[in-house]
This record gives structure tokens, sequence and C-alpha cells, in this order.
């Protein structure tokens, strides 16, 4: 594991450069009571790499998210992100460092539409207060402009323009996947948590999204961390690949050696891989 | 065929920002308000401008600042009359120990007190959710209104507990008739309900609402629940405040605490719940519905039955008749009269076809 640290790869079909370890989990272990979520995990995240953990049900691997955006405070372990240690950290705090999320169950605000949605997502940029808000004029809708120019290109982008104004409790779940992933982006993080974006979609659907993901990868250059069981995607999709199970990490590697490690085989993929 | 939005094309950003993007509206508006300035004031009778528009239009106040927090920001709150009283003893003391201190001063320094008073009843929402939160501010509304009664300082030591509202002055003009008192309310009201959307309409009323739809979700994009659900009790708050002032200064003249109690605030409920929560024209429909709805049933009665019952009875039935108004519409649109309106807009954009 060391090795491989030690090197940086270059993927030369897309011209993007895995950079230096922008999140690095040492040792972490996370409970609730006596139940043991995480055992002793370590492992890196690449700048601009695509890391996915995969591994069974209860295996640890929302957690591990959790953990990642300060949802979570693991009990022991260190955490360092761009090389800084953290010890407590609350979810705004990881919001501002530019880490962005979606979630396994959709996270939208039901009674909004898919605009104000995707705008809610850039509210750590807006400087305005509530009192220039309550005038409208001036400061605070130049800002609400400026903004609205960056959440539609995120919109161009994922391709959900005929739907803006559609409150996102009558969209179709794919879409809905699609609008979490888009004010997710619209807070340009630096380092994007997917937690299952292709659960229940349809191979199309499946399709788009991948398309999403490497292009986000590739055009911003956005380091992603993705949990996903469809093992196609995974493997096809991902620089490197972290294996779960039982709370503990049984695999770590390219897609090809996470593939053929007896453990994960054995734990996870079953023997027909 | 009147009403579409066929051939209005918005070329920028601040056209589709507008609070009535399609035309037909804005002139609806327009005329609506120009109804209400200009001719209301000309034409309505005393009864209908003091008894009847000046408690319509400050109840739809009201039912605003409660509408932002329950509607947007998701805390539902018993508390909206005694942050009237806050509001209303506030600017009395603030313009009774003040010398010269001007009337819409005293009404805002009125309403920044129940701001005050509502952040504090507002700190249990950081811990407690819904119908406990409810519970809680159940305690603003005893508290407040007790500590009112308490101290008399609070009503300048007057023996009955009831202060009378001192002339309302502005630049020297005195607001004394019913047609001066209902211009100055309708004018404070149509003032606030702009800023009430504009706040709804903006960052602010955006995370309100994360926070009412999914509050984790808002503090993982880096919402503050706090902040937000203490900005919504001070908004909130004001509002209600500022509504007590006008209620006390420019609707009843002379008000005592135990006015301002839980009936009150389940009547603010009530109307926002009718009218529709979340949203501004539903405080309107709603305060309008719920003040004039028992007045109708009153002469209906009274035209048709005349003295043929016992009186009893008939203020009985109006009660019986409201309340089972109010299930039927519950049942027939339970988003409120709001929700009913913007139906009726959807459908009349399409009409006469039927997609």
């Amino acid at each position: 594991m060391m090795n491989e640290m030690a090197q940086t790869a270059t993927l030369p079909e897309s011209g993007r450069r895995i950079g230096e370890v922008i999140l690095d989990l040492k040792n972490i272990s996370l409970r609730f009571g006596g139940v043991k979520a995480l055992t002793d995990i370590s492992f890196d995240v690449r700048e601009h790499e695509i890391r996915s953990i995969i591994g069974p049900n209860g295996a640890g691997k929302s957690s591990m998210l959790n953990v990642m955006n300060g949802v979570y405070h693991p009990q022991e372990g260190t955490i360092l992100f761009r090389g800084e240690p953290r010890q407590q950290m609350d979810p705004h705090m990881a919001a501002t460092q530019g880490i962005a999320r979606t979630f396994q169950n959709i996270a939208l605000f039901k009674g909004m539409s898919v605009l104000d949605n995707i705008m809610t997502g850039r509210n750590l940029k807006m400087k305005t207060n509530l009192f220039q808000h309550a005038l409208f004029w001036g400061a605070a809708q130049r800002e609400e402009i400026e903004h609205r120019k960056k959440v539609e290109e995120v919109i161009d982008f994922l391709e959900i323009q005929s739907i803006r104004k559609t409150p996102v409790g009558r969209l179709p779940y794919g879409l809905q996947k699609r609008v979490e992933l888009a004010r997710a982006l619209a807070a340009e993080p630096t380092l994007l948590l997917l937690d299952e974006p292709m659960a229940g979609m349809n191979v199309e659907e499946k399709q788009d999204m991948c398309r999403f993901i490497l292009d986000v990868n590739d055009q911003f250059g956005t380091t992603i961390v993705l949990i996903e069981h469809d093992m196609g995607v995974v493997m096809d999709i991902s620089d490197r690949v972290v294996v779960l199970d039982y709370g503990k990490k049984i695999g770590d590697g390219t897609p090809d050696e996470v593939k053929n490690d007896p453990d994960v085989i054995a734990a996870y993929l079953g023997a027909s891989h | 065929m009147l009403y579409r939005e066929a051939g209005q094309f918005k070329a920028s950003y601040e056209e589709d920002q507008q609070i009535f993007p399609i035309r037909q509206d804005r002139v609806g508006m327009a005329v609506l308000l120009a109804f209400f300035f200009l001719a209301v004031p000309m034409f309505a009778s005393q009864y209908w401008l003091q008894a009847i528009l000046i408690p319509v239009l400050i109840f739809s106040l009201a039912a605003i600042g409660l509408n932002i927090l329950t509607g947007y920001a998701g805390q539902l709150s018993l508390g909206s009359a005694a942050f009237m009283a806050v509001g209303a003893f506030g600017a009395y003391n603030f313009m009774l120990r003040i010398d010269g201190m001007p009337f819409l001063l005293g009404i805002v320094l009125g309403g920044l007190s129940a701001a005050l008073v509502g952040v504090a009843f507002g700190l249990p929402s950081l811990r407690i959710k819904g119908f406990y939160l409810a519970v809680a501010t159940l305690a603003a509304q005893f508290f407040i209104v007790w500590a009112l009664v308490k101290f008399p300082w609070f009503s300048n030591y007057s023996s009955s507990g009831v202060i009378s509202a001192q002339e309302i002055q502005i630049l020297g003009y005195a607001f004394t008739t019913p047609e001066s008192k209902y211009l100055l309310t309708l004018a404070v009201v149509t003032v606030f309900a702009l800023v009430a959307k504009n706040l709804v309409r903006s960052t602010t009323g955006r995370r309100w609402m994360a926070v009412r739809d999914m509050d984790v979700a808002a503090e993982v994009i880096g919402i503050r629940p706090m902040r937000a659900k203490l900005s919504a009790f001070a908004v909130s708050s004001f509002y209600c405040g500022v509504a007590g002032a006008l209620y006390a200064y420019t609707y009843l003249g002379t008000v005592e605490p135990e006015g301002f109690n839980l009936d009150l605030s389940f009547k603010i409920l009530f109307m926002i719940i009718i009218g529709g929560v979340g949203s501004i024209l539903g405080s309107f429909l709603g305060a309008a519905f719920i003040v004039l709805l028992p007045i109708l049933l009153n002469v209906v009665m009274h035209s048709t039955l005349g003295s043929a019952m016992p009186p009893g009875l008939g203020s009985n039935l109006e009660l019986i008749i409201f309340g089972g108004l109010i299930i039927f519409f519950l049942i027939v649109e339970p988003h409120g009269l709001a929700r009913l309106w913007q139906l009726g807009k959807d459908k009349l954009r399409l009409w006469p076809f039927p997609h």
C-alpha cells in the first residue's frame, strides 16, 4: 500500500492528472455505543481522482462519508484535509472547505423548485444579509443574478433546463438524483462525496449519471468519492477502489487489483467474478 | 384567453426574477392597489373601514409573520398573539416615555422589541421540533401576557391594565378619521408584504425553506440551522409586533394584555392554515376569510331568518356553520385558498382548451 501511495499516476486518455493526497484518513474508528461501525480504517483520496468505496450492506460505507464531511465524529483516528489535521468539525465547516455531497436517500428540499434547490447550493457564496434581501435592490439583486448565472451553467451541464421551475417533489426519481447532484455542484466543491448516485436507476439513467460524474471529474477537476453497488460502473469509472466489510478495510487498490483480491471476492464480489 | 403568458419572453434574469412574471398579474396587482388606495377610502363607509378592512389588514400582517415562521421556516408557533402584545405595549411605552417619538419609528421599535422576545422564545427550537415546539411557544403566550399584567409599568400603572393608544401623528398630520387610519394601515401592510416577499424569494428565504424541508441536507451545504431558525423567529415576531402595534393604534385604540390571548394566536394559526401555509397571498386570503365569514354569516342569518329564531340560537348556529365551512375547505383543498387560487390561474392559462 505504501508503494502505491508513493507513485503519482496519470491517465493519458483523458489528460487529467491525479495530484497530491487531498484527504488522508488514518486509523479511523467510529462507534455508536457498543456497535463498531468503523474499525481502524486508513486510506487516502488524491486530487482529481475518482475513488470508490464498495462493500456489502452495513459495511460502513455511508458512515465513512459521514465521517469525511463532519456529520459523524470518529472516536479514534486522524483526518488530514489538504495536509491540515482536523479534530472536531461540523458539516458547515466541511462545506466551507469545499466538501459537498449527495445522499443515499434523496435529500432535496421538497417544497422548493429545482432552481431554488440549486441556488441554495450556492448559499455559502452569498454575502448579502437579511436587510439587503428585504429590499431586494442593489447588491442583493446583483448577487442573485450573478449566482443565477452560475446556477444556469450547472443546469446546462446536467441538461435539466426544462424542469428548472418545477417543484422537485413532482420529479421522477432519476431526475431528483440529478438535481441533487446539481445542488452539490453549484457549491463548486473541490471534493464531492456521492452516496449511491445510481441506486434504483434504470440503465439509461445510469449511463447518463456515469457520463455526468466523469464529465464533472474531467472538466472541473473535482475529486470524487463514490459509493456504489453496481460493480460494472464502479470498476469502469474508478481510479482506485477501497473495499469495506463489517467496518473493516479488506481491500484497496485499482479496480483490477481489487477485482482479483481473494478477500474481496470472498466477502463481496462472489466467485463468479 | 386573456390570462396567458404566451409571447412574453424573458430576456434577462432581472425579468425572470420579478414577483409577478406575467404581465396580466402585474396589471391586476396595480388595479387592485389603486382600488384599495383610491376607491375604497372614497366610497367605503366608516363601518367597513374601521370594523372590517383595518382588522383584515392587521391580521394579514400578523398572518404573514406567522407564515414566515411556520410556513417558510417550518417552526410551529402558538405565541403569535403574545408577540403582538409585545409590539403593542412596546410601541405604547416608546411613545409614552420618549418625547417626540415619531409614530412610525415607535411601531418599528415595538416590532423590534417583539423580535428580541421572539428570538429568546425561539431558542428551544434549536433542540425541539414540531408539536413539542408548539407547546414550548405556549410558554411565550402565557408568560408574556402574565408579565404584562403582573408588572403595571408596562401599562403605565393604569388601574385596569388597559392602555389607551396615543393619537397618531406623522409630520404634524393627525390620523383621526377612519379613512386616514385605513390608509396608514394599508400603506404599512403593503410595504411589509413586499418586504416579506423579497425575503422569501432571496437567500434568506431559501435558507428558511431548506431548514424546513430537510435540516440535515441544509447543514451539509453550509446553512447554519440555528441562524436560519432564529432569524425566522426574529422576522416573524417583528411582523407580529408591528401588527400588534397597529392593532392598538389604528384598530382598537385601547387594548389590554388579556386581549392578546391564546384564542387570538389560534385565530392567526387558522388564518394561515386556511389561507395557505407558505404563501404571502394566502396570509391575506386567510385573514379575510376568518374575519369576513362570521360577519357574512351573521348578515345572511339575520336577513333570512330574521326574528323567527330565539336569540341564543343564532350565534351558536353561526359558530357551527363557521366550523363546518373550515372543515369543508380543508377537505377540498388542504393547501389552502392560495393553492386554490393557483390552480384556478393554471386552469385559466389553458382555457378554453383542456390541455
